[in-house]
Formats: C-alpha cells, structure tokens, sequence
C-alpha cells in the first residue's frame, strides 16, 4: 500500500494537470493551443482513470480519445481556419453570460460534491475480464446497439463530409 | 488526507463550467465541439468515480458506452463542421444564426 | 409477487405482433426503392401487406387463446428489462388482455385492408415504396402503443405513431401546403405530448414519493442488478416504483395504498387528478379534442388511405384507449372524469357544427371525426368504457369506409376533392355508392346499423350518469351529444347526396356552365362557405404529384372531354364492401341489454374493467326512460337524414349558393323547384352567409385565439425567464463593472428577441434552467 501523503500527491498533480489544461481549452485565443491542450486534458482525465483503478477505461480513454478524438479535432482545425491568423482563430462573444454560467455552475457542482459523502473504496482490481463479461452478458443488447449506432455514425459521416454529387438535392 | 468522492466531483464540476463556458462563448464551431468533450469527460468522470466508491462495475460500463458514443458524436458534428465550412467558407457559430426570430 | 396478481400466461409470440410490420418497414426502407424499379409496385406491396396482415393473424391466434382462457387473464410476452435504473423498473413486455386484444385486432385487421386498398390508390406514386414503409413503420408504432404493458412503452408507440402521422400527411412534401400540414399536426401534438409525458412523471413521482404503511410488495421483476435495490433498502417502501399498467392499477385496487394516493395534493389540486389532468392534455392532442383539435382537418393534406388509417380509424383513437387503459386512474378523480366527459361533448357539437358547411368531402369527414372522437370521450369520461371502446370499432369501420369511399370517389373525379363538383357518381361508381350510403347509416345511428348501438349506448350512459359534478348531471351532456348527433346525421347525408345523387358536374360539358365552373375550380380558394380558414388551399391542391393529374384538371377547367369517373378497381372496392358490410354488421357484438339480448362485447371487457366497477355510479334511471332516449335516438338519425334528403337528393336545391344561385334556377325551370330553391337559398342565405360566416369569423377567431394565444405564451414566457436570467445576470456580476454594461446590453437583446439562432444561447439559457432546477430542489430538500 502506498504512502496516503503521496497518493493524495499524486491526485492532486493529475487533478491540477487536467483542470489547467481544460482552463486552456476553453479560455485560450488560439485554437490550435486549444487543441493540443484538449489532448493534455484527454491525457489527464485517462490518469485520473487509472488512479481509480480503471484501468480498462484508462486505456479506452487514451485510444479512442487522446489517439483518435483529438487528432480528429487536429485535423478539422486544420482543415476549417485559414493559414492567415491562427492567433484570432478562437475568438470569444458573450464573455457576460459565460463567465456567469460558469461561475454559477462550478459554485453548484462544488455544493453538491462537498456534500456527497465519501464513500467506501472498493478493492483495486483489475476490471477488464468483468466488464467484458458484462458487455457480452447483462449488457450484450447496449453492446450490440452501440456498433449499429457506430456504423451509422461512420456511414453519416462519410456522407456529410463527402457533399453531394451535383444537383442541389 | 484521503481522496475520496467529493475530491472527483469537484475536479468533474470544474471540467464541466469549463466546458459549459466553451460551448456559450466560443464562436468557432470546432471550439465548441470542444467544449463539449469536456462536458463529455466531466460526465465520464463522474460516473467511474462513483463506480469507484460502491457503485459496482455498471458505472464504468456506462462510462465505455459514452466513450464510444462521443466517438461517434465527434465524427459526425466534426463532419457537419466540414459542411458548413464548404458551404459558408467559415466556422463562425455566431454568425450561423438564419433562424432568428 | 403479488397475491392478487392477475394471471399472466406467457405467450412467447406476442412480440411479433409489433415486430412483423417493422420488419417490413425496414424491408421497404432498405429494399423497396430498388425492388419497385426492378420489379414493379407488387415487389413492394406484397411484403408491405404480408407483415401486417401476419401480425393479423398472430393477434388472432392470441385472442382466441385468451378468449379460452378464464377470466382475469392476459397474455403477457416479457422481453428484456429496459429501464432499470434505480428505483424504476420499466421492461420491454408486451400484455394483451382483453381491452388491449380488442384494439390490437382492429388495428391490425383494418391496417391490413388499408394496405390493399393503397395498392390501387397508390399505384401511380412514384415513392409507392416509401409509402409502404411509412404505413407499416405506423402499424408498428400503433401496436407498440396499444400492446406495450406500461407507461414508458406506450409513450414510444406514442411519440412513434405522432411521428408517421407527420411522415405520412406531409408525404407529398413538396408541395408547401402538405409539408406546413405535416409540420402543424406535428407540433400541435407535441403539446399534447409533453401533458402526457407530465402526466406518467408526477404519477410515478407521486407512487414513489408517498410512503405506504403497510410494507409495500417487493416486485423483484428482474434483480440481476443487486446493487439498485440495496441503494434504496433502509427507506421507508413507497407505494410502488413501476410503470406498469397492471402494477399501478393493483396498488390502486389495495384500499389503504389508494388512500394515501388519492389523499395527496400538488399545487392545491389532487395529484391523481392533475394526472388524469395531465394524461387528458396528451389525449386531447393525440385524438383531436378542443382545443388541439386543429391539426386534424389539415392533416387531411395526406393520401386519403393514411386519412382512414392513422386519421380516423387508430391514431386518434389512441387517446380514448389511453384514457380507458387509464381507467384505474380516471375513476379515482370525478372531476378529471367530468373534464374528459364535458370536453368530449362539446367537441362533438363544434365539429359537428362545423362539418355542415364544408363542401370538401374529405374535410366533411374530418370534421365528423373529431366530432365522433367526442362522443368516445363523452363514454369513456361518464366511465362507460367498454361503449368506449365499442364506438371506437364500429367507427373505426364505418369512418375507414367513409374515408377509404371518398379515397375512392377521388380518384374517380380526377382528384376533385370539392363535393360541387361531384354528384351523380350512384350510377357510375355502384360499389363506392352503396358502402358510402351504409357507412353514412351507421355513423348517423340508423337502427340496426353498428353505430346505432354504440352511440345509442353512449347517449344512454351519458344521460344516466352519475359521475358527472355538473349542474344536472348528465343531463347537459346527453343534451349537447343528441344535437351534435342530429348535426352529424344531416352532414354525412349531405356529403352523400352531394356526391352520388343527381348530375355528375365535375367535368361539365354543357353549355355555359363551363365558365362558371371552370372558375369554381380555380376561384375556390376564397370560397365563403368554408369555415376552415385552412382548408381551401388543401381541397384544390391535386392530392397526386404525378405530372400528368395538374393535365386532367387543366382539361376540366376548358370544359374539354371530361371523361366521366369510373369504379375503382377491385383491391379497393373489395375492401370497401368488407368495410361496408362490417360498418353494417360490427354493431350486433354489443346489442343494447335492453332488448334482452346478449352483449358479447361488453361481457367480453366486464373484466378489464371490473376493478373500478364499483366508482362507476348511475343516476338510476329506469328502462322506460332508456327506451324512450332509444326512440328519440332514432328520431333524431331520420330527422338529420330527411333534412338533407330534402335539401340535396340529386343536387335540385340550389346548395352551392354562391355558384348557381339564380343560374340553376333558370336551367330547372318549375316554380315549385324555383320556389323551393329560393326558399332553401333565403335559409341558406341566411345561415351561410350571415350565420355561417359570423360562425366562420368566429372559428377563425378561435383558431387565431389558440395558436396566437399558445405563442405569445411561449414569448411571455420566455421573456419572463430572461428577465429573471438577466436578473440574476446583474446580481451575480454587480462588482465586475466591466462586464455590467455587457450583460445588460445582452440580457436586454435577449429580452427584445428571445429567439437569436444562437445555438450558444439556447445552452446557456438550457443550462441555467436546469441550474435553477437544482437550486430548487436543493432549497426544497433543505
């Protein structure tokens, strides 16, 4: 068992590393900054996982988030802003209202999280064998309907970012 | 000190204002997209916390299947973002707005 | 599970009921556009009838095994549990008992005729394949309502037939009228959706959140999830947790748990009759009923088969379903009883009313069935619901008859929707004319006829109830159905004469009429007589997209070589004689017990309802006072139908008034049919023109009243929320002064134009919404 001292630390490093890079998504004027800095907190969020000991969804995290959600987000930045100016590329309206929403909101997480009690920590083991055996068990129908849902997502998307072929239909 | 639930909940509350406030101000539509993975992973975060803390394994299972889904509702919103750019040579979400009033 | 559960026998092939028809939407979906170019329209029909009228057949199969088994029993098909999340428990489970098998084969048989009969109305489409997916994507919605064992699934089938309802009547959607159509029944029924999705809430709410003392059943359907129980062991046990039908209606039955329920008020009204309240609004949408009434004759933009399917026969029957479904509920909550009761009676005389002036024979219809909607819920209000349900079928013949004669008529005529331009079609379309006649006697109470005993049955029970808390009890109910009886009598005839009787005037090709109606067929869009402020733009627009129907109506309108209007062909005629014999036989199931007969049908749903038997109360009146109403009944079908006899046998009263007052006088010639006319024309003046144009204005006004009145609600109440948003805007950011200027200047945009097109807007707003949710549920809980 590690020192409680140093596991808190080292939550508080992952926490710390998460929260700072989100700041950067959401508050940086350069969306290419965003961006990487999206893959930071994708990164971060994986470690928060496996300090859980979810170790599964850690390695989730990092394939299909980090590996392949971010660098799809890369490659629509790119694709979508002009070479002229990536520093004015994000710019920000309605700062009022969103600072407000903000604020109001992290108050009312902060409440309601303050007073959740602790819990019990259960055992860290490892979990990938039980969530397979869920996902083909008690789970199979959500399993089945999410890879039909995945193939319309890719047929869709396909068809989007392809246009049509003439004609205005 | 002991981590516990609320330390997670506060750090997913964060990631969740962060992201809110992305989505309201962000005029780039890819910075949108964006804010709403935060949201995503704030909600992702939350469920496996809970799991964590005498929830069971269903937590984490949900987590897995949010994953996926926000695969594959990047896709497709990065795909629309696409279409808009080819059709408006721009995606600036505060001018997309022919359906005021 | 629970002592006095009632029997449930597995009947493994329930599911299949909903499943055929889906299966065959999928097919037509993914195939038919392909299998229609290749292989003609057969290669979509034959699939797209097969499934449904296999689910036909399995509905069958099941109620004959129900009707073997004893009483209290239900066939019961359970799936997989869908919705388990804490203390909710819904499941994918199909039920069918009595009530439910009763629909469940009246949907599927006369879906399965309707199919046929598209087959020749279609056939000239160029998406037939998209129509038949629709059509049986609706087959699988509706029977997902009406099979669904609770609360949750019955809103899927719901949401799902409202959804084909807009499919399907903006199936020609490029032309504008249809898609506007679509798009107003679409969202006139989301305001009934979200009453009725209130409703199922603060139902569960309310079982979940009121403790019972003795300690609750613990209903363990599936407890594969430990964990969801353990989370709520130490609470007190509510009342219940399920959505289930049969679990609610047996928590209801226990005489401690009931009270504790009905005792419980929100917002200073009963709980169980806001929902009943609540429920109502969703019916009110979904079956038509003042006031979201207004879709449904406009909804007659779509193909006349969807009309007699989704528009008249099951759809709109949902709400009367629902409400008897619900019975358990509504019984508990005289004045929610009273509301669905009084509603249903006034609707069936303002349609009713409505219905005499139209010369759209397919608006005529629609009218008459929002207005015999109105009677179904006068039953099911006085807790008649069996006579309910009985109304429900005999009109879902007679009306699918109606609808699928007048289909026929149109097609005939070119599709010419105006009855003006009709008449004469006895002799040219026989079949069409004689299924017509009998579905207009069944639907105006001919005795003997199937809509004589139902809706005899309704005016019995109404005037005999004792459930009503109005002043004289159901006196006034009995009174305004017997007028708006009278009215339907007399409109339905007339949509009779009109068409078949007299001289076919569509494609004139004598003399000097042509002008005039090579006029009325374009001038038609500002016709006076029609009290729908909608509908002339709907009558004239040709119901077919096919090019060469705008070729037919450009010929009539030169007066050319009108070919005269043949029969239909077989698939739609032989449909129309089943329908027809059904609309003259389908009453002798529910004979009055009045004449000492056997009543099958309501013998056969006693048990459905027989837990709420007892808060069913009637005033106690004798069976002279039954008999005498029975006279009067028929009375007052052979007045309406001698009235319009008179007024319109073979079109020699001058009714189109506007179009051939003086003209036709001169052409018919005799001082007595001079006199008559002018008589009938100074009534008619006079009512048409004076009373039906203050009653038309009045309409319009009340049309404009509600929707206006339903958006500037939406306004007032979004500007109120961004007052109060930019109120709290100010508050909180009252030290950043930078920022006040900001914000005020965006609360106030916000406050002159809620609506921006800023999807980043409608968030924020969304999400303080749901803030100021938990806020005050915090405060609540505190």
């Amino acid at each position: 068992m590690t020192d409680p001292i140093v596991s808190a630390m080292v939550f508080y490093a992952l926490a710390a590393f998460t929260l700072v890079a989100a700041g950067f998504v959401a508050l940086s004027g350069n969306i290419v900054h965003s961006a990487f800095a999206l893959f930071a907190t994708l990164f971060g969020v994986a470690g928060l996982y496996a300090y859980l000991s979810a170790d599964l969804l850690a390695v989730v995290q990092m394939l299909v988030y980090v590996g392949g959600i971010s660098v799809l987000v890369l490659f629509a930045v790119m694709l979508t802003s002009g070479l002229d100016g990536p520093l004015t590329s994000n710019p920000t309206f309605r700062l009022g209202g969103g600072i407000v929403l903000m604020l109001a909101v992290a108050a009312a997480a902060f409440v309601a999280a303050t007073a959740v009690p602790s819990g019990v920590e259960s055992a860290a083991v490892p979990t990938t064998a039980a969530i397979g055996d869920a996902l083909l068990g008690a789970y199979v129908l959500p399993f089945e309907v999410v890879s039909v849902v995945l193939l319309a997502a890719l047929v869709g998307a396909v068809t989007l970012a392809r246009g049509y072929k003439g004609g205005h239909r | 000190m002991t981590i516990g639930l609320p330390q997670y909940l506060v750090v997913s509350g964060v990631l969740l204002a962060l992201g809110l406030f992305a989505i309201v101000t962000r005029k780039n539509a890819v910075a949108i997209l964006m804010g709403v993975e935060l949201v995503l992973n704030a909600g992702l975060l939350n469920l496996v916390a809970f799991s964590r803390f005498g929830g069971g394994l269903d937590g984490q299972v949900f987590a897995l299947f949010g994953i996926v889904l926000a695969a594959a509702e990047a896709v497709v919103a990065l795909a629309i973002v696409l279409q808009v750019f080819r059709a408006r040579r721009s995606v600036d979400a505060s001018k997309a707005c022919e359906l005021k009033e | 599970m629970h002592e006095v559960a009632p029997v449930l026998q597995d009947f493994p092939l329930l599911f299949l009921i909903p499943l055929l028809p889906l299966l065959g939407a999928v097919w037509n979906a993914v195939m038919g556009a392909r299998m229609q170019r290749r292989f003609g329209n057969a290669a979509v029909h034959v699939p797209a009838i097969l499934f449904p009228a296999g689910s036909f057949v399995i509905s069958l199969w099941s109620f004959i095994t129900l009707a073997g088994a004893p009483h209290g029993t239900s066939m019961y098909n359970y799936l997989w549990a869908w919705l388990p999340i804490g203390n909710l428990q819904a499941d994918v489970a199909f039920l069918m008992d009595r009530l439910s098998g009763v629909m469940a084969l009246v949907v599927t048989f006369v879906g399965t005729l309707i199919h046929v009969y598209s087959t020749g109305y279609m056939k000239d489409e160029p998406a037939y394949w998209r129509f038949f997916a629709y059509l049986n994507l609706f087959m699988f919605a509706m029977l997902v309502l009406v099979l669904g064992d609770n609360f949750l699934l019955m809103f899927v089938g719901w949401e799902g037939v409202g959804l084909c309802s807009y499919l399907l009547i903006s199936f020609w959607w490029r032309e504008r009228e249809k898609a506007v159509a679509g798009m107003k029944a679409f969202v006139v029924n989301r305001v009934g959706d979200l009453g009725f999705s209130l409703g199922v809430f603060l139902l569960f709410w309310g079982l979940m959140t009121t403790p019972a003392s003795p300690p609750a059943s613990n209903h363990g359907q599936v407890d594969a999830h430990g964990a969801a129980v353990a989370a709520h062991g130490e609470e007190a046990p509510a009342l219940g947790t399920s959505v289930a039908f049969r679990e609610v209606e047996q928590i209801l039955q226990d005489p401690v748990k009931r009270t504790r329920i009905v005792d419980r008020n929100v917002l200073g009204i009963g709980l169980i009759t806001l929902v009943c309240l609540l429920l109502f609004v969703g019916a009110t949408g979904k079956s038509a009923q003042i006031p979201l009434y207004t879709w449904l004759p406009d909804a007659m933009a779509g193909p006349t088969p969807v009309s007699a399917l989704i528009h008249a026969a099951t759809m709109v029957t949902a709400g009367v379903y629902m409400v008897a479904r619900l019975h358990f509920l509504f019984t508990l909550s005289p004045a929610a009883m009273t509301v669905v009761a009084t509603v249903g009676a006034l609707t069936a005389l303002f349609a009713a009313s409505i219905g005499l002036f139209q010369n759209d024979i397919k608006k005529v219809l629609a009218y008459s069935t929002v207005s015999q909607l109105g009677f179904m819920f006068v039953a099911v209000g006085v807790g008649a619901y069996w006579v309910g349900i009985f109304h429900l079928m005999t009109h879902a013949f007679f009306k699918a008859c109606l609808f699928l004669g007048s289909g026929s008529v149109i097609m005939g005529c070119h599709h010419e929707q105006d009855m003006r331009k009709m008449g004469g079609l006895k002799k040219l379309m026989p079949i069409t004319a004689a299924t017509y006649f009998v579905s207009c006697a069944a639907i105006a109470g001919f005795p003997f006829f199937s809509g004589f005993f139902s809706k005899d049955e309704i005016l019995w029970k109404a005037f005999n109830s004792g459930n009503i808390l109005l002043p004289g009890g159901g006196l006034i109910l009995w009174v305004i159905a017997a007028v708006a009886a009278l009215g339907t009598s007399f409109y339905m005839f007339r949509s009779y004469y009109m068409t078949f009787s007299g001289e076919y005037r569509g494609a004139a090709s004598h003399g000097h009429d042509v002008v005039a109606k090579a006029d009325g067929a374009h001038g038609a869009h500002d016709d006076p007589h029609s009290t729908d402020a909608h509908a002339a733009h709907g009558a004239h627009a040709d119901p077919h997209s096919d090019p060469h129907a705008a070729d037919v109506s450009g010929h009539d309108a030169h007066g050319g070589h009108g070919h005269l209007p043949v029969e239909s062909p077989w698939a739609m005629t032989s449909v129309l004689a089943v329908l027809g014999f059904l609309a003259l036989a389908g009453g002798y199931v529910g004979l009055p017990l009045l004449w000492g007969l056997p009543n099958v049908f309501e013998a056969w749903l006693e048990p459905v309802f027989a837990s709420t038997a007892d808060r069913v109360t009637s005033a106690g009146f004798g069976h002279g006072v039954e008999w005498a109403l029975m006279g009067f009944s028929i009375i007052v079908a052979f007045g309406g139908f001698f009235a319009a006899r008179v007024l319109y046998k073979d079109g020699r009263s001058p009714i189109p008034a506007r179009l051939i007052a003086s003209e036709s006088a001169l052409v018919q010639g005799t001082h007595r049919v001079i006199f008559n006319k002018y008589y009938v024309d100074e009534a008619y003046g006079f009512v048409f023109v004076k009373g039906s144009l203050v009653l038309s204005r009045a309409l319009a006004l009340w049309d404009s009243r509600v929707i206006d009145g339903l958006v500037n609600l939406a306004g007032t109440i979004g500007r109120a929320f961004s007052f109060l948003q930019g109120a709290i805007d100010r508050l909180f950011v009252d030290g950043l002064v930078e920022l006040v200027g900001n914000v005020i200047q965006a609360a106030g945009t916000r406050m002159r134009r809620v609506q921006t097109g800023r999807i980043q807007a409608y968030v924020q707003g969304m999400a303080l919404g749901a803030l100021a949710l938990v806020a005050l549920a915090y405060l609540l809980a505190w």
